[in-house]
């Protein structure tokens, strides 16, 4: 069957592509001033949002229907083009600073955000597959991207194998499912395990679930898939790291809920006790170990790994309860916004730290609270709201996934009692910059300079929080955000 | 309703958090421009929530009045849904009055280390979650308000506390954490048992009245909410973040978390635990009021080890709520009315006793009993005379406040509700519990007194140059000091308001 492209419906991706040759072409002409890549990235990056905002309210699909357009997509590529404009403004000084491939690193970056841009649209295993990994492959060479670094070197590599490794397996998975199916559409997918599968098929798909979900785990980094995390955030440049722990964890998670609602719903019975323990170990591990945590970077990539276990947390409350299902399914589509603004807000401040810091200790943000108020202010904005407390932003991520389990009963009400006591425990550790900003004297007095593109994104991201905070109708008005149940 | 009605409740609240707002707008040095705004925003805050008070309709019993009930969250189904009633209106005011004497308190004295800004920021978002409590009447933004306090709390206490602060802090900020999670999923519970589904408070009070929770479900459902309220109040054996906070705090952190902090716990369990859960009450009554007798037991054997004065007066607070719970677990018209006279009574001599060590502290540079070594009275005689008169309205003296919140509920244990009747003999010994707690607090306030008020002046303060009570303190101390009186002498001025609401809360358990 062929038929003809729907331009309009992919003109965000094709924008980005357009920018992402532009920008590898820069380095090649303006050798001297290879950072004007990054506003050349950013008009593109800006230009593509423009063509996902006018996509809103569409509903269309091509290929073949292996890539649609509607609210879901519309809403995360317009999440994913604002993620990738507030790092691109965080990128500017950290690498101007450091001074060399900057232009590689915007077209790495670039590269991986169409991935992320490709992700919510991709109803098929093998655009999904094509999106995940064009978001993973630049991933690898950007942790790698501190040449001189021994910490980066380590972070590079890491990611690479543990994220090869789970490719094959998700691969592998994905075949099988082929083979089972006979199809690689989602939808069709659905459909096909909907119906009574002969007994050997049926052992089959739910192998192919459990690969798939390998693969997928690995990119929300998820216990026991989470090893790679805390080395590559730590080894990678900031706001690399800032990347990894926002817009990539949020691909991962857009994959997964079409995949588990779209394509896998009928076997909700198999992978839903996954989720649960998927969910509690990822919590659990990442709060705990969190606690330990004398590195900022670290103890960031660790509260991104607990904060992925309550992200997890949804999935395990699937039922056939349609009704409940669309409360699931947006509580986790709101957390993982929620969350990207505040963890995007935290690594920002991090990266004006990382100027004058190298090793980002936390005892490196004592007396930050005199220096640098604003600063101070909005980083103890965003723990705070990390861990969930109101009236910021967190709270109510957190707050949708506790009303989904009670909800849900049974087994929800065990898994909203071991969040809350995760939410109590990671307060500690939540509380640990501020401690060092607010209650510890500066080592030094000297004025504290931020570049104005860090202050910029750290202010906006800390008056959302507040915002969300004060009024959650700000996010959790998405036309219920749930296109994708129930079809 | 005229507009003023409608949002006087809201003005008043939220004002205080305005006046944070703009005071982290005032450049640094501007000191003098700090603190006199954090007066003023107080001021207005109490003018409007006093205005309000007047124009209170004080016979009309049970029910809302300046209430607003509008769209806030429709996605989750929260409302926006502020009143006050007779058992608000005192508490709700009390927060006012207290914060603003607070605020003239800081006039002169900004603990070490300074940053006025930052601290009466912090004390005004205080002032607004504290506030906020007690008005709001739906579940999510009550839960929102009682989070409100934590943050700023946790900073004045890790900033401005004495040496232990920042563990005092966190454990403040743990404790209260841990309880009130579960609370905010029995609140969800509740949520999603109610038909139609309602966070509003007067809808969950109808349906749970109207028998609409099963007994199970009421049954675990109180545990989880209770436990938010209890580490709150706190009710032993919750309450060991309570004597390390208040002793660590600065002094107007001490006077606001004893004044009125504690209070929302148990305001807790009067307007929501009780009234939309009376099975599970019925159930929890008696190991409730246990906990309440022993806390006044153990309070006062604990004050009477104390060797540091902030440590005696903090674990006077944990005796004292303890009389307030005993009156909330006989679940009685007499019981309640007697735990919100407790309450206010409370809020009013605690916090005065805070002052009052905090001067000392600020004369002294010490807190310890031994070190004091007395003579207060001869020294500063004006200070010496206040502590003491606090002291001893606070160990209930009749014809001072402390005495009506301690003997009702004394009295209201004698008699519980009829609900409780087969626990009778259980609740007789409360009483007798309680009794001996009320010789004991006696007891443990009069040897304080002795130590520290009394004797002479020991040889190494006889040549400091204490200054006695100054202008600023006598501001912020004598209208505490006048309601200490009149509300010793005239009790009616309080029960007046509260018995017609109380009444018709209680109504369920036929007491």
């Amino acid at each position: 069957m062929t038929q003809a492209i729907d331009f309009h419906a992919i003109l965000p991706e094709l924008i980005l592509s357009g920018t992402i040759v532009l920008v590898l072409l820069v380095d090649a002409f303006v050798e001297r001033r290879s950072w004007v890549a990054m506003p050349l990235g950013l008009l593109g990056v800006v230009a593509a949002l423009v063509a996902a905002l006018s996509l809103v309210g569409a509903d269309r699909a091509t290929f073949d229907g292996a890539f649609r357009v509607d609210d879901f997509a519309v809403l995360f590529t317009v999440f994913s083009l604002a993620v990738a404009v507030l790092v691109l403004a965080i990128s500017l000084r950290y690498f101007r600073d450091v001074g060399r491939y900057q232009s590689e690193y915007y077209f790495l970056l670039l590269t991986s955000f169409l991935g992320c841009v490709m992700m919510p649209s991709a109803r098929d295993l093998l655009v999904l597959f094509i999106a995940l990994e064009l978001v993973s492959a630049p991933g690898f060479l950007m942790a790698a991207l501190r040449k001189s670094s021994l910490r980066s070197n380590e972070a590079g590599l890491k990611f690479f194998l543990i994220g090869v490794l789970s490719t094959a397996v998700m691969l592998y998975g994905m075949s099988l499912m082929y083979g089972v199916t006979g199809t690689t559409n989602l939808q069709e997918i659905g459909v096909a395990l909907g119906r009574d599968l002969p007994a050997g098929k049926e052992t089959l798909a739910l192998a192919a679930i459990l690969f798939i979900t390998v693969g997928f785990g690995f990119k929300v980094s998820a216990v026991p898939f989470q090893f790679w995390a805390p080395d590559t955030y730590e080894g990678s440049p900031v706001p690399v790291a800032a990347f990894l722990a926002t817009a990539s964890k949020a691909a991962g998670f857009t994959g997964l809920l079409q995949l588990m609602f779209v394509a896998f719903a009928a076997e909700y019975a198999f992978w839903t006790p996954i989720f649960a323990v998927l969910s509690i170990l990822t919590m659990t591990i990442g709060n705990f170990v969190a606690l330990q945590q004398s590195q900022a970077v670290r103890l960031l990539a660790y509260s991104s790994i607990a904060q992925a276990g309550y992200m997890l947390l949804p999935f395990a409350l699937v039922t056939a309860d349609v009704g409940l299902n669309r409360d699931v399914f947006a509580a986790a589509t709101n957390y993982l916004l929620i969350y990207a603004v505040m963890t995007l807000g935290a690594f920002a401040v991090v990266t004006a730290v990382a100027r004058e810091s190298r090793t980002l200790a936390i005892s490196d943000f004592a007396g930050l609270a005199r220096r640098a108020p604003l600063m101070a202010v909005a980083m103890t904005v965003f723990m705070v709201s990390l861990a969930g407390i109101p009236p910021m932003g967190g709270f109510w991520a957190k707050f949708l996934v506790f009303r989904a389990a009670i909800d849900r009963g049974g087994i929800g009400v065990l898994l909203a009692v071991a969040m809350v006591l995760n939410s109590v425990v990671s307060i500690w550790y939540y509380l640990a910059i501020p401690r060092a900003m607010i209650f510890q004297e500066p080592e030094r007095e000297r004025p504290f300079a931020a570049p104005a593109l860090v202050t910029g994104v750290t202010f906006l991201a800390m008056v959302a929080v507040l915002a969300i905070g004060v009024y959650p109708e700000l996010v959790t008005h998405f036309p219920p955000l749930s296109t994708l149940v129930g079809r | 309703m005229s507009t003023w009605e409608r949002s006087a409740i809201t003005i008043a609240t939220l004002l205080p958090l305005v006046g944070a707002g703009v005071i982290a707008l005032v450049p640094r040095d501007r000191d003098r421009l700090v603190r006199g705004l954090g007066i003023v925003f107080t001021g207005a805050a109490m003018v409007v929530a006093l205005a309000l008070a007047a124009g209170f309709d004080y016979g009309a019993g049970g029910g809302l009045q300046f209430e607003l009930n509008t769209r806030w969250i429709p996605a989750i189904g929260a409302r926006y849904h502020v009143g006050i009633d007779g058992i608000s209106l005192p508490l709700w005011v009390l927060t006012f009055v207290l914060s603003f004497l607070c605020a003239v308190y800081t006039w002169r004295y900004v603990p070490s280390p300074g940053k006025t800004k930052a601290f009466l920021a912090l004390t005004l978002l205080l002032e607004t979650g504290m506030a906020g409590t007690f008005i709001a009447f739906d579940l999510v933004l009550f839960f929102i308000f009682w989070e409100l306090v934590l943050v700023p709390m946790y900073f004045l206490i890790g900033i401005w506390g004495s040496a232990n602060r920042e563990y005092a802090a966190i454990k403040f900020f743990l404790y209260t954490l841990f309880g009130s999670v579960f609370m905010l999923l029995g609140f969800l519970a509740m949520y999603f048992r109610s038909t139609p589904h309602t966070f509003d408070i007067l809808q969950l009070q109808a349906y749970g009245a109207g028998g609409g929770f099963t007994r199970t479900f009421q049954l675990i459902v109180f545990g989880a909410v209770a436990l938010g309220f209890a580490v709150k109040v706190p009710m032993w054996p919750f309450h060991t973040w309570l004597p390390d906070a208040h002793t660590e705090a600065p002094t107007i952190g001490s006077v606001l978390l004893a004044g009125i902090m504690l209070k929302m716990g148990t305001y807790g369990f009067v307007r929501i635990a009780l009234p939309i859960l009376p099975e599970g009450a019925k159930a929890y009554a008696p190991w409730i009021g246990g906990l309440a007798a022993i806390a006044i037991v153990y309070a006062a054997l604990a004050c009477l080890a104390q060797k540091d004065l902030k440590r005696l007066i903090a674990f006077s607070s944990v005796g004292h709520m303890g009389f307030v719970m005993l009156g909330i677990a006989t679940l009685t018209d007499v019981g309640i009315n007697a735990a919100i006279f407790g309450m206010v009574a409370h809020g009013i001599i605690t916090g005065m006793l805070f002052f009052c060590v905090g001067s000392v502290y600020d004369r002294y540079h010490t807190r310890m009993i031994a070190e004091l070594g007395g003579g207060l009275m001869q020294k500063l005689p004006y200070l010496g005379g206040v502590f003491t008169f606090v002291a001893i309205a606070s160990l209930g003296l009749p014809g001072l406040a402390g005495f009506w919140g301690e003997v009702m509920a004394l009295l209201s244990a004698y008699r519980p509700a009829e609900v409780l009747a087969d626990q009778l003999p259980l609740f007789r010994a409360f009483m007798v519990a309680g009794g001996i707690g009320t010789i004991l607090t006696a007891g443990y306030f009069l040897w304080m007194i002795q130590r520290v008020n009394m004797g002479t002046v020991p040889e190494r303060w006889r040549e400091s140059p204490f200054p006695d009570v100054v202008a600023v303190e006598w501001v912020s101390w004598v209208p505490l000091l006048v309601s200490i009186v009149a509300l010793g002498v005239f009790p009616r001025l309080l029960i007046g308001i509260t018995d017609g609401p109380v009444g018709a809360l209680m109504g369920l358990f036929g007491g």
